[in-house]
């Protein structure tokens, strides 16, 4: 046989890729996405949190989300995920009452990603010019309202490309997480890639498995662009062109 | 024109404020009588828009009295006390990310508690007031400087203040555009609005103000009618000033 037939065979072999795609599609990729969603939505509220305590002018706030930040970006994804999964077993045992790897694997993914978009979001929020915060303030609305309802809004608008980033990583780490065990059911597309290649003695589900991120991740990307690019350009709203003239009459 | 609530005086005693180190205002004494316009004119550093700042406790000062009305609110609830004391920036800080509308509606609907349908038409009311009512759906980026500025001033005045603040309002703005916006303000305190105004323009300080101020070195060195100001200055630095602009 010939490299290329046996790279063929190996990882592109059509027949072994249909066998594992039901289950890939069915289970593993219901379980990534339901990982990966969970996950981002709780960073998305912990990483508001996040940026708005490393924003503060108090250090009793601001040194926790430094510490928690530079912690959780510092080390590695498995061994976070090792670590919360496997070190505070107990706590899925007594606490969310069951053996199941998702909660201690969601809030490992959390932690992680969180830290991260912390980070965005306080660099969106900081470039937010300070008149926008004087502007509320000076209709009436107290600091923590008018960061809510004006500076926030904006400056994680102004972050969104960065921010889907961090979901197309969080997607990809979600696979970390078969280091914890799952049941059959349990499996994410990796896991069950991985499975189904050493039963089959063959790879090429492991190609069907980066299929299916890819499925995900790629229009992902795409979505970022338009995002940036209606970002930059602004939404599309006609203006009339005799707006200038008329600027004088009132006077 | 949605009934505003009636003008009153703005006063300002003893008025310390620094940054850090750098002391801004060093003991300023300001006051504007009801239904007043009153410009503030100095070179920049003088402590003009601190002193605007300082009067709605945007920042807070360090000492000092403000009383409003008569009534002492350097202590008051700051939230409550803004409210009644509307302001305009230089840059006019309208919210980029809502459409001008919504500039409008936001404090009306989220601190005065109006329902939609009752704020939608304060702000078009005001709107129309400041001739822009067909740009209501527009977002502030795609009106120009002059026309941004008028919402800015429409959305404070939709709040009913006592008092109006003007910061720099057209440095920001083109030549052309200039015009618009102060004949905007001079007809805000032809309707008897007490304002304070701070400002390069001295053709509008000449016409529309009651009272000028003249601010160096975070002070008031000189105080009186335009033309008591303008022709008749008595202090060296005023005269020299005054030399430089005119």
């Amino acid at each position: 046989m010939d490299v290329l037939d046996r790279l063929g065979q190996n990882l592109f072999n059509v027949d072994y890729i249909l066998e594992v795609l039901p289950t890939m599609l069915g289970v593993g990729l219901v379980n990534t996405l339901y990982l990966s969603f969970i996950a981002a939505l709780f960073s998305i509220a912990i990483g508001v949190l996040l940026a708005v305590m490393g924003m503060s002018r108090r250090r009793l706030f601001r040194w926790p989300a430094r510490v928690y930040v530079d912690v959780f970006r510092g080390i590695p994804a498995i061994l976070a995920i090792v670590i919360i999964g496997q070190g505070l077993f107990w706590l899925a045992r007594d606490v969310f009452n069951t053996t199941s790897p998702y909660p201690l694997g969601i809030l490992a993914l959390t932690l992680i990603t969180s830290a991260y978009l912390g980070e965005i979001f306080r660099s969106g929020i900081q470039s937010v010019e300070a008149g926008q915060l004087d502007a509320a303030r000076a209709l009436g609305f107290g600091y923590g309202r008018a960061m809510l309802l004006v500076v926030i809004p904006q400056g994680i608008r102004r972050v969104l490309p960065a921010t889907v980033n961090q979901f197309i990583q969080l997607i990809k780490l979600s696979s970390l997480v078969f280091y914890l065990g799952l049941q059959a059911n349990q499996r994410e597309i990796f896991r069950i890639a991985q499975d189904f290649a050493s039963g089959a003695g063959n790879q090429s589900s492991l190609i069907a498995a980066a299929l299916c991120y890819l499925i995900i991740t790629v229009p992902l990307t795409h979505v970022v662009n338009v995002i940036d690019r209606r970002l930059r350009e602004g939404p599309k709203v006609r203006v009339p062109l005799d707006d200038t003239l008329s600027e004088g009459v009132k006077a | 024109m949605n009934p505003r609530a009636k003008a009153v005086s703005l006063r300002g005693r003893g008025i310390h404020l620094a940054y850090g180190e750098t002391k801004v205002l060093r003991g300023v004494d300001f006051h504007v009588a009801s239904g007043a316009a009153a410009c503030v004119i100095g070179p920049s550093g003088s402590g003009k828009s601190t002193l605007l700042r300082a009067l709605n406790r945007l920042t807070e000062p360090d000492a000092g009295q403000i009383l409003l009305d008569g009534e002492d609110v350097t202590h008051a609830d700051p939230n409550a006390y803004r409210r009644r004391v509307g302001m305009v920036f230089q840059h006019f800080n309208l919210f980029p990310h809502m459409t001008v509308e919504a500039n409008i509606t936001l404090a009306l609907r989220r601190l005065k508690g109006l329902g939609k349908a009752e704020a939608r038409q304060v702000a078009h009311e005001q709107l129309q007031h400041v001739g822009l009512e067909a740009k209501a759906g527009f977002r502030p980026a795609n009106l120009s400087g002059g026309q941004q500025q008028r919402v800015a001033i429409a959305r404070a005045l939709a709040m009913a203040p006592e008092v109006m603040l003007f910061d720099e309002v057209t440095s920001a703005l083109d030549p052309e555009l200039v015009k618009g916006v102060l004949g905007l303000m001079a007809d805000l305190s032809a309707e008897g609005m007490t304002m304070v105004v701070v400002t390069h323009e001295m053709g509008f300080a000449r016409q529309v103000a009651d009272q000028v101020t003249f601010m160096d070195a975070g002070l008031v060195v000189e105080e009186g009618s335009p033309e008591a100001v303008f022709e008749d200055a008595q202090s060296p630095r005023l005269r020299q000033f005054l030399s430089q602009v005119l």
